[in-house]
């Protein structure tokens, strides 16, 4: 049985309908990709399971707990919010990280505000994950001292610090120069080695194509061609996937 | 004689204090609700004080004292203030908090609208509460965004207490303004300045240490 399960999700701004009826699933320890044209609805997808947007309709579990289901038609409270959100991390584009705490800090907040241990095992911990994203010698660094590659590895050992059972990655490395973006995506692909189970958009099709287990292809809210990187880039079937791989090789 | 003005300077210096620090006392609060209010949900409430804002920004705080104390007594026929000293410094203090709050609202609505959705988002992501989030991250960086302007703000309460004296509250200028009458001297109400610059020269001593404090981080 697959770990994350979407079905039908639906997500309209206004009038505007974003994602028009989007079904995913993951299976624990797969790396899916998502590809596709800008506004096509994958950021919007990934914002949406995270509950960071409240889904117009559709419903969402991971494993046996529900995310969320709009028959259920109440309002979710922060509390519950909150605790729905447990199961993922979410890694964004411009990183978000902190700006007045150190880069140990930023990763050892949430555990400490959770109480996830004592003060100590916190820090053994999360020195451990930074070392895990090679920053060993930029534990007491603040963000403005670090490089954007750095501010990004600091932001995916703070998701991992509340070890998630689900990774987002929203276009982790749009915000990097192409010497930056090795650095992440390096990081990324360990991840993918150790079994984290992530579902990552991304421009990088490359990349995309060699850490993935599974692609999708978003556009105009719909997952127009999916299934294994293969069969996406080198056999598309979709008319829109065929015509945004033509525009990728024609660069 | 140089002793008597002193003194006299001093007493009414100790009051134009008053008014300072009672006005930030109260200002400060009031003016962090009303940024409140001019950011929540309530379209009613908003344009209150979006009408509220504008008038208080848009007249003199002198006119505002004015309408403040002699308003109640000449449109109800019922003088709210009484008619002694203190009646006409609780009138002033009304005013300056009101007058104030407004002003500091709009820079802690600035304050608070600079700090970027993200930071919050990446609250929520790692499962902070509203309140881990606000105190936790938000409020170091709105205070270090609004240290600058508040300062320049506070200087000009400073001066600004000078005002009061319009409805006989016998602030620092006040007192020296008396010597012209009674001593033919004016040099009285050029020193005022000294304490003026001073009080102001300490102040902008401690913002400068504030801002340096938060050197260490930039947003």
């Amino acid at each position: 049985m697959s770990l994350l399960e979407v079905k039908n999700l639906k997500k309209s701004f206004g009038r505007i309908e974003v994602l028009k009826g989007i079904n995913v699933s993951l299976n624990e320890g797969e790396t899916l990709s998502i590809i596709g044209p800008s506004g096509g609805g994958k950021t919007t997808f990934l914002r949406c399971c995270n509950l960071l947007e409240i889904p117009t309709e559709g419903k969402i579990t991971v494993g046996d707990h529900l995310i969320y289901y709009s028959n259920d038609g109440e309002k979710l409270s922060d509390d519950e919010l909150r605790e729905r959100r447990r199961h993922f991390g979410l890694v964004f584009q411009n990183f978000n990280l902190f700006p007045q705490y150190t880069a140990l800090q930023n990763v050892a907040l949430a555990p400490t505000l959770q109480k996830m241990g004592t003060p100590d095992e916190i820090e053994d911990r999360c020195i451990g994950i930074l070392a895990r994203v090679g920053l060993s010698d930029r534990l007491n660094n603040y963000p403005h001292q670090l490089s954007g590659g750095q501010q990004q590895r600091v932001a995916i050992a703070r998701a991992l610090a509340l070890s998630p059972e689900i990774l987002f990655f929203d276009e982790p490395t749009s915000a990097l120069d192409p010497e930056l973006t090795g650095e992440v995506l390096k990081v990324i692909r360990q991840l993918a080695e150790e079994k984290t189970t992530m579902v990552i958009v991304t421009h990088e099709m490359s990349f995309a194509r060699q850490v993935s287990t599974k692609v999708c292809f978003i556009a105009d809210g719909v997952v127009a061609e999916e299934g294994t990187p293969e069969k996406v880039f080198d056999h598309p079937e979709n008319e829109r996937m065929i015509a945004f791989l033509g525009k990728l090789n024609a660069r | 004689m140089f002793q008597t003005v002193i003194a006299a300077l001093n007493q009414g210096f100790v009051k134009s204090l008053e008014v300072f620090y009672l006005t930030l006392l109260g200002a400060i609060p009031l003016g962090l609700i009303i940024s409140l209010g001019a950011m929540g949900k309530l379209k009613l409430l908003k344009g209150i004080i979006k009408v509220l804002v504008w008038v208080i920004r848009g007249t003199p705080l002198m006119l505002q004292l004015l309408v403040i104390y002699y308003g109640p007594g000449l449109i109800f026929g019922n003088n709210i203030w009484g008619s002694g000293s203190d009646g006409r410094f609780t009138a002033a203090m009304i005013a300056f908090i009101l007058n104030y709050a407004c002003y500091f609202s709009e820079i802690f609505r600035g304050g608070i609208e600079g700090v970027p959705k993200g930071q919050q988002e990446a609250g929520e992501v790692l499962g902070l509460t509203k309140s881990q989030i606000f105190f936790k991250i938000t409020l170091l960086q709105v205070i270090k965004r609004i240290i600058p302007p508040m300062g320049n703000e506070i200087i000009t309460l400073v001066k600004d207490t000078s005002l009061v004296r319009v409805i006989a509250v016998y602030e620092i200028m006040w007192e020296g303004q008396a010597f012209i009458k009674s001593d033919g001297i004016i040099w009285p109400l050029f020193f005022t300045g000294v304490f003026y610059l001073l009080f102001n020269g300490l102040l902008t001593l401690l913002f400068g240490w504030l801002e340096k404090k938060l050197d260490y981080f930039k947003v």
